[in-house]
């Protein structure tokens, strides 16, 4: 092991980092909703594919009316946000609000059906064959030397999410939304009592989580350049798996989680075999949870009686 | 030993039996169509032997073979091994002259011994294993749908003769399709006795987010050549990934990508990627007339396998008027020498059963379009 190829190390490293940013975007809704109402939000994949198609159907209209590609990714990542945000806060008020003081169980079975209705909704509404994504990302000069590294869109997924990552961390910490949101997680009760308005916090989480999911599927989907129906699957749960390994609840906690498992998973294939990727992926988890039975960052919780 | 006896007397009568035909010694010419005409797997079967009827009420309704009709003796044998020795026991038993079947692999590898012990010329429309015809135990049996192995043998035909690859990374997506094509091609560079070297094996995940990490290896690999076994949205994934990493190496892959939806989800990233399948023959007059006489006589669309068995049937009617005999050794002479016209293209076969002229070709995007690539295999 004399001489290990750093320039390989660090292609696997960027790379493992570009796809743990989506898997930490994705893993945010997970881990705020689980926060607030200690719901897993089954439905929240479905979020993240919705973003994408928007930004395609976005895409597909701008593309006719000749605007920039830039301007283009902006303009359909912004659409997607807000009409990711406005689908996340109706699935909540259709299918977990009425469940909201029924047992646990019940809202998990009402989050797997509304993922299976999404899911379909879309297959039907739209098509269900892959679909090609344009090229949205332009090439940045400067980026030039390391192209081999770094790729432009590794760049704006890596650089967006570290944005949205830090504005978010901000948000919950200096706004009074966001103090009014871990107060609720903190205990809802309590927040209640202090004149907090628990649905229109639940509302929010829900709102914002989406938002995040929305931003990751369309910097995901200009990144590979192809989506269907069924995206929202298997980056659920690995974002959801994210979730667990940074410790569920925790929003620093799911940011870790993502690229911890990211680059997991880019290291399995780079220096063991892809054939054994998600094992591997899998193992850590399995491994972490032996020794923090709550995550990397999550607080182990004394139960409430 | 019981068994053995009583085998024994069966077989003295069968042979008594089979001595008497020969010279259309019967008034019909019997042609035994077993294979999985009910259970899981009859989406094969019948298609087969709906080709067979429609074939043969042709023939007859010009007055048969040499003025004898051909008759249909049909045997279920539910791609089930043991079945499929049943019905060749039975078909054994009514004197069939000649066999078109049986569906599935399994059942005609068990039913092969019967058929062979009483010299029977067996073509089957579907049975794909390798071992099949290149074994040899079978002297006549034929089929008229490409063993397995045919183009993962392409593939490394192509990469080694044709793109003169030095090193070649072997990818599939862990599927039975796709990772069977990709140990095919495997094995195939491997015995080819050349230079070529295989630095890479391993599988993706269907599906996957992203597979940057996977061609960055690949890459650092020093492959000149790529071989994919897997389907067409994970094939334009790894091509965009590759096109936006200016990588310069072939992508060989099968018929999972040879696909319009492929051209339409690689857009630019898809030029010059080839990918092997058979040819197309819905617009020879005659596969189109079959078609339509299916839809006429069962209304509705000619299932898979279909024009394979149509072929074959062709064929065997072919063999048995230019024969003009029942003697399976001519019948098979008959097959492998003359030419003829089916659903999938003038055919015939070569000397282990398999069809020369439906052969798979390879293919290369140029310009959005799959083109076929000249290509002469040395064997």
């Amino acid at each position: 092991m004399a001489d290990i190829d750093w320039h390989y190390f660090l292609e696997l490293l960027v790379s493992g980092v570009t796809k743990g940013c989506i898997y930490a975007l994705i893993a945010l809704g997970y881990t705020m909703v689980y926060g607030i109402i200690e719901l897993i939000n089954f439905a929240h994949g479905e979020v993240y594919m919705l973003g994408a198609f928007t930004g395609l159907i976005v895409a597909g209209v701008l593309g006719v009316m000749g605007f920039p590609e830039t301007g283009i990714l902006l303009i359909g990542g912004v659409v997607a946000v807000i009409y990711c945000s406005a689908y996340g806060f109706t699935v909540e008020k259709i299918a977990y609000k009425p469940l909201r003081n029924a047992t646990r169980l019940s809202p998990l079975i009402s989050a797997i059906g509304m993922s299976i209705f999404l899911q379909n909704y879309v297959r039907i509404a739209q098509t269900q064959d892959f679909l090609r994504y344009p090229n949205l990302i332009p090439d940045f000069a400067f980026l030039e030397p390391i192209s081999d590294i770094l790729r432009p869109s590794g760049f704006v997924i890596i650089v967006t999410s570290s944005l949205v990552m830090a504005v978010l961390t901000l948000f919950i910490k200096y706004t009074r939304l966001g103090k009014a949101m871990r107060a609720t997680a903190q205990n809802r009760k309590m927040a209640m009592l202090l004149g907090i308005d628990s649905d229109r916090i639940i509302s929010a989480t829900f709102i914002i989580g989406s938002a995040l999911a929305a931003v990751g599927g369309v910097l995901i989907a200009s990144h590979t350049q192809q989506i269907n129906f069924n995206i929202g699957f298997l980056a659920g749960i690995k974002a959801f798996t994210a979730a667990v390994l940074g410790g569920i609840g925790s929003i620093p906690g799911a940011m870790l989680g993502g690229i911890v498992l990211g680059c997991c998973e880019s290291f399995a294939a780079g220096y063991l075999s892809s054939d054994y990727e998600d094992m591997f992926a899998f193992a850590i988890l399995i491994l972490i949870l032996i020794f923090r039975p709550s995550g990397l960052l999550g607080k182990a919780k004394v139960q409430k009686v | 030993m019981y068994g053995k006896t009583w085998l024994g007397i069966v077989a003295v009568a069968v042979l008594t039996f089979s001595s008497m035909h020969g010279a259309f010694a019967a008034e019909t010419i019997r042609l035994g169509v077993p294979g999985a005409h009910s259970g899981d797997l009859a989406g094969y079967g019948v298609p087969a032997y709906n080709a067979a009827q429609l074939v043969v009420d042709e023939v007859n309704a010009k007055g048969g073979i040499n003025g004898k009709k051909i008759e249909i003796i049909a045997q279920d044998d539910q791609c089930k091994p043991e079945l499929g020795t049943n019905a060749a026991t039975k078909l054994l038993a009514d004197n069939v002259d000649v066999v078109m079947g049986h569906t599935c692999s399994g059942a005609t590898k068990a039913a092969l011994p019967l058929y062979t012990d009483k010299k029977i010329v067996v073509v089957s429309p579907s049975a794909t294993s390798p071992e099949l015809t290149q074994s040899g135990s079978f002297p006549l049996f034929f089929r008229t749908t490409p063993s397995d192995d045919a183009q993962g043998k392409l593939g490394a035909d192509f990469v080694v003769q044709h793109l003169k690859a030095k090193k070649v990374a072997i990818l599939h997506d862990k599927g039975d399709y796709g990772k069977g094509y990709a140990q095919f091609v495997k094995e195939f560079i491997e015995k080819s006795g050349t230079d070529t070297k295989i630095v890479f094996f391993d599988g993706l995940t269907p599906g996957g987010v992203d597979y940057t990490p996977i061609i960055q290896k690949i890459a650092r690999s020093g492959a000149d050549t790529i071989v994919f076994g897997g389907y067409y949205p994970e094939a334009s994934k790894l091509v965009t990934i590759m096109q936006s990493r200016k990588m310069k190496v072939n992508f060989v892959s099968e018929d999972g990508v040879k696909t319009e939806a492929f051209l339409k989800l690689a857009g630019k990233a898809g030029e010059g990627v080839y990918a092997s399948s058979s040819r197309d023959y819905s617009d020879l007059p005659m596969t189109k007339a079959a078609v339509a006489a299916h839809e006429k006589k069962f209304s509705s669309a000619p299932g898979q396998f279909f024009m394979q068995a149509y072929a074959a049937t062709q064929a065997i009617v072919n063999a048995l008027e230019k024969t003009g005999s029942t003697d399976s050794q001519a019948i098979a002479k008959a097959l492998r020498t003359e030419y003829v016209d089916t659903t999938i293209g003038k055919i015939r076969f070569d000397e282990k059963g398999d069809t020369v002229g439906a052969e798979f070709v390879m293919f290369q995007v140029v310009n959005g379009k799959f083109v076929e690539v000249p290509f002469k295999r040395a064997q």
